[in-house]
């Protein structure tokens, strides 16, 4: 008996354990996931009677190491898609019907009330995206809803940030059949456009896309206010300045922001990211001040003697 | 070579290497100053002031090599040597001199002769200066014009940090270095001698 409440409790963990990503766990025998986890599906021809076997739209297969780890891998597929597609052969109306947006969920609910959903939904619409591409730009052309996983805001690490966040840009503006999708272009030169930045290697790797293509908003985590390509920044010294507006878009995550301003050794030492211009350390300017000064004085004070002994 | 009470201590190689690092330098200290800043709203644009900054640290460079050869082939390699016997002691006795001697009546402690070019302090303040400093200067400034061939990471340090700290300290000691080295040439047979000196060649001892 004395053994009865621990074992409840290891029985609730658990219980609480499993039914975390419950859905996932055997994409086998998922309902969904049997077929779209898989290059291949199989089914039963009730018009023939035969057993087939076809190859799955690749488009369609999810990748079900990556769901796990998602934002949404508590949720099951019906969650979002329609129930009716529970039953094969899916019907074909259930393509034309709309789908669940991300704001059904995230808008107007208390416990996402931080992240702000409603001003990045205004500000999207203000966006080259939706200006160009209408409705159709939905929120899932950069967010990846089966896979996307936060690292803005959790992240230490700036590389890791910026790669992520250059992935969701990359996702179409690399990606000529996802990039025809919506811009009817072919091609997206983004090489040959930036062919004006110096060093663009080493600008692509420790700055996002979004720092020179979005119009900066103070109240968002991200501004979503994609700009038209002649409004971006083109002038290095917006960031490459004391004022630099990196401090209000890459650097104002707390994470980051912390090591960007710490001027001590110590927090100097730990910032993988130094930016020409705008990290000032201020104990070595601090420290030049001093010798500068005292260089200074030495020779006023040299000077003050030479004189008087010359009028002696 | 000497006549009467000069003697010929700049060769002419000498003086345009000099004469082009005074310019490169003042340029380089200029822009320098602008870029680290962080001046938005200078006069000239931050794209020019990169452009000046990158095109005068070449001609810097390319100088140096000519100071460096220079030294090789010609005897003027040995006013750098420095002798071990009173090697503090040497240069304290000029700082004295120059602190409190040269108020008091004091004669010059290591008057400049055929032999001897540099003062102790001098020498030891050009060895610091063209055979540490200023090759640091060169080596982190290619790294910042070629950031591809920095390290990513020293340890859990920055490269590019490491590299722009380097080149801004060394580029600070130089703007030191260039303050106090403009002062001391004032203290000759008058405030103005020295300077004309390093443009005929031409010393008065």
């Amino acid at each position: 008996m004395k053994y009865f409440i621990p074992l409840q409790i290891l029985m609730l963990l658990t219980i609480t354990l499993k039914s975390f990503g419950q859905f996932y766990d055997d994409p086998k025998s998922h309902d969904c996931l049997k077929c779209h986890s898989q290059q291949t599906y199989a089914f039963h021809n009730d018009m023939m009677d035969t057993e087939e076997k076809r190859l799955m739209n690749p488009y369609l297969i999810i990748d079900t190491i990556r769901l796990r780890t998602g934002v949404h891998q508590n949720f099951d597929c019906t969650d979002c898609h329609s129930f009716d597609y529970t039953t094969y052969p899916h019907a074909a109306s259930l393509k034309l019907e709309p789908m669940m947006t991300c704001l059904d969920c995230h808008a107007g609910d208390e416990s996402f009330a931080k992240y702000e959903f409603e001003k990045i939904d205004e500000e999207v619409n203000k966006s080259i995206h939706r200006q160009s591409f209408g409705d159709n730009f939905t929120c899932s052309k950069c967010h990846n809803q089966h896979y996307y996983s936060t690292s803005a805001r959790t992240s230490s690490s700036v590389m890791e940030i910026v790669e992520n966040s250059n992935a969701m840009c990359l996702s179409c503006h690399n990606d000529m059949k996802k990039f025809s999708l919506v811009s009817g272009e072919l091609k997206s030169a983004i090489v040959d456009i930036h062919d004006w930045l110096p060093n663009q290697e080493l600008h692509f790797k420790h700055v996002r896309c979004i720092e020179c293509h979005t119009a900066v908003e103070d109240d968002l985590m991200v501004s979503h206010n994609i700009l038209a390509k002649e409004d971006a920044v083109r002038r290095c010294a917006e960031c490459h300045s004391s004022n630099s507006l990196l401090k209000a878009s890459l650097y104002k995550y707390q994470n980051l922001q912390k090591r960007a301003e710490d001027g001590t050794a110590l927090g100097m030492l730990s910032n993988e990211s130094y930016v020409i211009g705008s990290h000032q350390i201020p104990i070595l300017k601090t420290i030049s001040l001093i010798i500068f000064f005292a260089a200074l004085a030495g020779i006023i004070i040299h000077v003050i003697f030479r004189i008087i002994i010359k009028k002696k | 070579m000497s006549s009467e009470n000069k003697i010929y201590f700049y060769p002419l190689w000498l003086r345009i290497w000099h004469g082009i690092n005074a310019l490169g330098i003042i340029l380089l200290i200029v822009t320098g100053i602008s870029m680290n800043s962080g001046f938005e709203d200078s006069l000239i644009s931050f794209k020019l002031i990169i452009t000046v900054h990158n095109y005068a640290g070449v001609i810097i460079t390319l100088n140096y090599l000519l100071f460096l050869i220079g030294n090789m082939v010609t005897s003027n390699k040995k006013f750098y040597i420095v002798k071990p016997k009173n090697f503090l002691k040497r240069p304290m006795k000029q700082a004295y001199y120059y602190a409190w001697g040269m108020f008091h009546g004091m004669k010059a402690p290591y008057p400049l002769s055929e032999k001897r070019k540099f003062n102790p302090l001098q020498k030891y303040t050009y060895i610091a200066a063209m055979y540490l400093i200023v090759p640091l200067v060169i080596i982190s400034g290619i790294g910042l014009m070629f950031p591809e061939l920095i390290f990513n990471k020293v340890y859990n340090i920055s490269g590019v940090l490491i590299t722009a700290v380097t080149h801004s300290a060394m580029g600070f000691f130089i703007s030191i270095f260039l303050i106090v080295h403009l002062y001391i040439a004032s203290i000759g047979k008058s405030p103005l001698d020295n300077f004309k000196s390093i443009v005929s060649g031409w010393h008065h001892v």
